[in-house]
């Protein structure tokens, strides 16, 4: 197999008698064999394993509905808007002048980077990140399944408050965009969102009273 | 004393584990590789940290940089089935061999009445077409039948062979079907809720975001 036949030695005496030269079986595959590495590289190099990998995001039945039941105590707003800007503020919005005498709601803003928006939503949600610590102390020493694990960093996820034993609800994420947002900025946003363990986001559509006011700020 | 004399070491070695593994290998890859069918157009998709894998069976609504729908369905007999509806729909009839060809295409972007000239285009000629986007507007929302007609197809196949499968004595295994979104990462994103609005209206809830993996600093 793949060797180059360079006769069949010495031996060839002056006294031997002539005789037809026997034709060697083997054959030279070389050639064959240098095709079968070129394929071989050719595949190894085009060949892409790796499929497309997703996100999976669920979106409200009706977004109408989500307002009614928005009675959302802990909520964190994101604007998104053109040139990669995020503007958020915390809780509901405030109108000018409202009833309530609340101070209006004046937007902050921050950016993609690790020290901005990572940092952020890190800060919201250390309650819920937290809890989910400890639950995963718990797993790690095998105290509690892997299913219970699962299904308690869940409800830590949707957690409602209770301030008599002074619980904070998890932290809500709504998510708004004006007309010039990108898409890639909506799924960073998620994908912040996901990695600091926050169950409840929602792209919901931006009000007049918000789009007035990112209007000025990136005036 | 006589020298005791080594036996000379043959120079040429036995490759023959060698090719043989060579070979085996050039064969796994032969048969492992898919081909793949060009796109209409480029996207570019954001990265995240995601690492769930792409389903098999999806009914895929691409968004370009301009924010022009394009529609795919996986399945081929799906495809096929799908384009007879929209036919019948639309009054158009398409002939076997536009069925077929229908089949192969990748995704597109064309609405009904340029569908039949876009079949027709050599794989070289679709690469330079400028595909409008499957219209999504209400007065004429033709991506929307798409998906409603591409989701009952699909689900009636998959009867069918559940049906088929049980009249054997086989198991069966249904892969759902699943709904991808992929999107440019600078296409706006009023475009992308367009279509993920199209999607709701078919009371379709859940869908994949398509995404490439982003490498980045461990998170805890």
């Amino acid at each position: 197999m793949a060797e180059v036949n360079t006769g069949d030695g010495g031996g060839h005496g002056k006294h031997d008698k002539k005789r037809a030269k026997k034709s060697s079986t083997r054959i030279d595959m070389t050639p064959m064999v240098d095709l079968a590495f070129l394929l071989l590289t050719f595949f190894v190099l085009t060949s892409t394993f790796s499929k497309s990998k997703v996100m999976e995001i669920p979106f409200p039945k009706d977004p109408k509905d989500l307002k009614v039941q928005q009675k959302v105590n802990n909520a964190i707003t994101f604007l998104l808007t053109k040139e990669n800007g995020i503007y958020y503020y915390n809780g509901p919005f405030n109108l000018k002048g409202n009833k309530e005498g609340k101070p209006p709601t004046t937007i902050t803003k921050t950016d993609f980077s690790a020290k901005g928006l990572h940092e952020l939503l890190l800060d919201r949600n250390k309650p819920t990140i937290d809890a989910i610590k400890r639950l995963e102390e718990k797993y790690k020493r095998k105290e509690i399944a892997d299913t219970t694990y699962k299904r308690l960093a869940l409800r830590e996820q949707g957690r409602s408050a209770d301030a008599s034993k002074g619980i904070v609800a998890a932290l809500t994420v709504l998510i708004k965009t004006d007309d010039k947002a990108v898409y890639k900025n909506v799924v960073d946003l998620i994908d912040e969102v996901k990695i600091c363990n926050i169950g409840i986001y929602a792209i919901v559509d931006m009000m007049a009273s918000e789009k007035e006011l990112l209007d000025a700020e990136t005036k | 004393m006589p020298k005791i004399k080594l036996p000379r070491a043959n120079p040429s070695l036995d490759m023959t584990p060698m090719v043989d593994l060579a070979f085996l290998l050039v064969t796994f890859f032969m048969l492992t590789a898919s081909v793949r069918m060009s796109e209409p157009v480029i996207v570019d998709t954001p990265g995240s940290h995601s690492e769930k894998l792409l389903p098999e069976n999806v009914i895929m609504l691409t968004v370009d940089k301009k924010g022009k729908p394009f529609f795919n369905i996986s399945n081929v007999e799906v495809r096929i089935k799908t384009l007879e509806q929209m036919g019948a729909q639309y009054q158009m009839t398409f002939t076997e061999k536009e069925k077929k060809a229908f089949g192969k295409m990748s995704s597109f972007g064309v609405p009904m009445k340029d569908l039949k000239k876009y079949i027709a285009l050599s794989e070289k000629e679709k690469e330079a077409y400028n595909s409008p986007g499957v219209p999504l507007d209400s007065l004429d929302n033709q991506l929307s039948y798409w998906i409603r007609y591409g989701h009952v197809q699909e689900r009636t196949l998959a009867k069918q062979a559940q049906a088929k499968a049980k009249s054997l004595g086989h198991q069966f295994k249904d892969t759902p079907l699943r709904f991808a979104i992929k999107a440019d990462g600078q296409a706006n994103f009023l475009n992308v809720k367009d279509v993920i609005k199209v999607l709701t209206d078919n009371d379709i809830y859940v869908f994949n975001l398509i995404t490439n993996l982003e490498k980045g600093d461990e998170i805890n």
